[in-house]
């Protein structure tokens, strides 16, 4: 049984080996899995809900113990949650910076705001803020510690459909910018579709189904060529389209 | 019969234009008229001998008197010391209050320590412990900002320990996620999150505070407003009395202010906070 979490050097990709996780011995959540990500890729993760998919992101954030298993990540990693998690005590440029205490912060800040596009915001409290902002500050403060590998937990599932889809541009432009490995939690087919090049579904604790998505960008939904692919992930997920 | 209402602004009403202020004019005279009326009456009760000056005074009487106490410095004496004793017993439970609530809301150890024993104690009432800190402590200061301590360190810690506790994990969590080290993971997010409820917590220990101070300096004390009461006892006038009532009427009602505008000064980033500021 090997218990390894090692952290490598900024740019090395995340690889995971083996990985088991149970909570108080009951059945695996995940069951000796496998998954590489190499730097600068963007993966769609997909499966059920109960999947596991928050529990192996969770581990891979350092928030869960890896207790049987190797993990191997970069050490900048950002995460952000289906809940933006802002502290609404403090105004929106200081949760971008929130654990941040040198001079320049203010100006990262006002930066990377101007990034997501809620400069306009960054004086506001986070309870004023709509749910779209509110996640535009959390990519914001996810971003501003220029991570080699940032995770998204299902980030725009509470969001409706129009902000949604503002928010899937911003996180392809952001990445074409800062060019992070990406990991995206999502049961939305067509948002993996979107962004990802390559699309992994979660299953018993395993990777089951592992598909590269090579439609050249920028994408459209569209685009003729997501058909097949959303079948067979649809599929994959034992969701039969008609 | 319609079902439709139209919500409209004042500025919208067409009579309204000249009615409100004459209106409200009238609101505020309504809210003070009963107070006043009543004064008058009671005023008018004690002028034609229906009610005993020897049981109460009249508020002529009491303005005259209070007006004489300020004159010949012993109302300023003895509030000073009694302000003096609230102030310092108030302190030492914010002290208390604040350092056991952080033991016992920021680690388990600390809680099955401290949190314990104190839900035992809080059900005691503080009062009854009165005779006891007059043995331990005698008849100086000591024991009387003691008790106004000991009624008031409850409350801080009550409120603020639940205020801790209450802080949403996800919160903590993500301040791990961004690499926050303990130290500035209370001070970023438990110390904020918890003032509403420590806030609550002050304005219960301001309240308690006066109620243990009048007590204490009516059962022993040869300085503060309940002693000035008490001597006032011994030679039937109701009139000291009465004064002392209405200054301890009005330190409560001043120190509620002040925590209020403590809370709106504070947590202007809860949403009726907001409301507050821009109305
Ligand atoms: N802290 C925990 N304690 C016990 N069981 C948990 C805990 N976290 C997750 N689980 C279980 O692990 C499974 C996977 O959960 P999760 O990773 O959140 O799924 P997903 O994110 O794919 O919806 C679920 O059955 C859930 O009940
Ligand atoms: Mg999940």
């Amino acid at each position: 049984m090997t218990h390894t979490h090692s952290e490598a050097h900024p740019g090395t990709a995340v690889i995971v080996e083996q990985l088991t996780r149970r909570f108080n011995n009951g059945p695996p959540v995940l069951d000796g899995l496998d998954l590489a990500i190499a730097p600068g890729e963007f993966v769609a993760l997909l499966g059920h809900s109960g999947s596991g998919k928050s529990t192996l992101l969770r581990t891979l954030a350092g928030l869960d113990p890896v207790t049987d298993g190797a993990v191997t990540r970069p050490r900048e990693v950002s995460v952000v949650f289906q809940e933006h998690r802002l502290l609404p005590w403090k105004r929106v440029w200081k949760n971008v910076v929130l654990g941040q205490e040198d001079k320049g912060i203010r100006h990262r800040a006002e930066t990377v705001l101007e990034e997501v596009g809620l400069s306009h915001r960054s004086n506001a409290w986070p309870l004023t803020l709509s749910g779209g902002e509110a996640q535009r500050a959390a990519l914001a403060r996810a971003l501003v510690r220029e991570p080699a590998f940032l995770m998204l937990d299902e980030p725009f599932a509470a969001l409706d459909a129009l902000t949604r889809l503002k928010m899937q541009q911003l996180v392809a432009d952001l990445w074409k910018k800062h060019g992070c490995a990406v990991l995206l939690v999502t049961h939305d087919v067509d948002e993996a579709l979107l962004l990802a090049d390559r699309a992994v579904v979660l299953e018993r604790g395993r990777i089951r189904v592992d598909v590269p998505i090579t439609i050249p960008r920028p994408r459209r939904h569209s685009d003729p060529g997501f058909d097949a692919l959303r079948s067979l992930l649809l599929d994959a997920l034992g969701v039969h389209a008609a | 019969m319609s079902d439709a209402i139209t919500l409209t602004g004042p500025y919208k009403t067409a009579e309204a234009k000249g009615k409100p202020r004459s209106l409200r004019t009238l609101v505020s005279i309504r809210r003070y008229a009963s107070p006043i009326v009543l004064v008058c009456l009671w005023q008018a009760a004690c002028s034609l001998g229906l009610l005993s000056t020897r049981l109460v005074a009249s508020p002529l009487q009491i303005a005259v008197t209070g007006w004489t106490l300020v004159r010949d410095g012993t109302l300023p004496f003895n509030l000073g010391v009694s302000l003096l004793r609230a102030g310092s017993g108030l302190g030492l439970a914010i002290s208390f209050g604040v350092t056991l609530a952080l033991i016992s809301g920021l680690s388990r150890i600390g809680e099955d320590v401290v949190d314990a024993p104190l839900q035992v104690l809080r059900t005691l009432p503080a009062l009854a412990l009165v005779p006891l800190f007059i043995l331990w402590f005698g008849i100086g200061e000591t024991p009387k900002i003691l008790l106004v301590a000991l009624g008031a360190t409850f409350p801080i810690y009550l409120n603020l320990h639940k205020g801790i506790r209450s802080i949403d994990p996800k919160l903590v969590e993500m301040a791990s996620t961004l690499g926050l080290s303990r130290w500035q993971t209370i001070r970023d997010v438990f110390l904020p999150g918890a003032l509403p409820d420590f806030l609550t917590g002050l304005r219960y220990a301001v309240g308690v505070s006066w109620l243990m101070l009048v007590v204490a300096e009516q059962v022993n004390a040869e300085s503060g407003i309940g002693h000035m009461m008490m001597d006032a006892q011994d030679f039937l006038r109701t009139d000291i009395i009465l004064v002392g009532l209405l200054v301890y009427g009005v330190l409560g009602l001043i120190s509620d202010q002040i925590v209020r505008f403590l809370e709106s000064a504070l947590l202007s980033w809860r949403p009726d906070g907001r409301k507050g500021r821009t109305a």
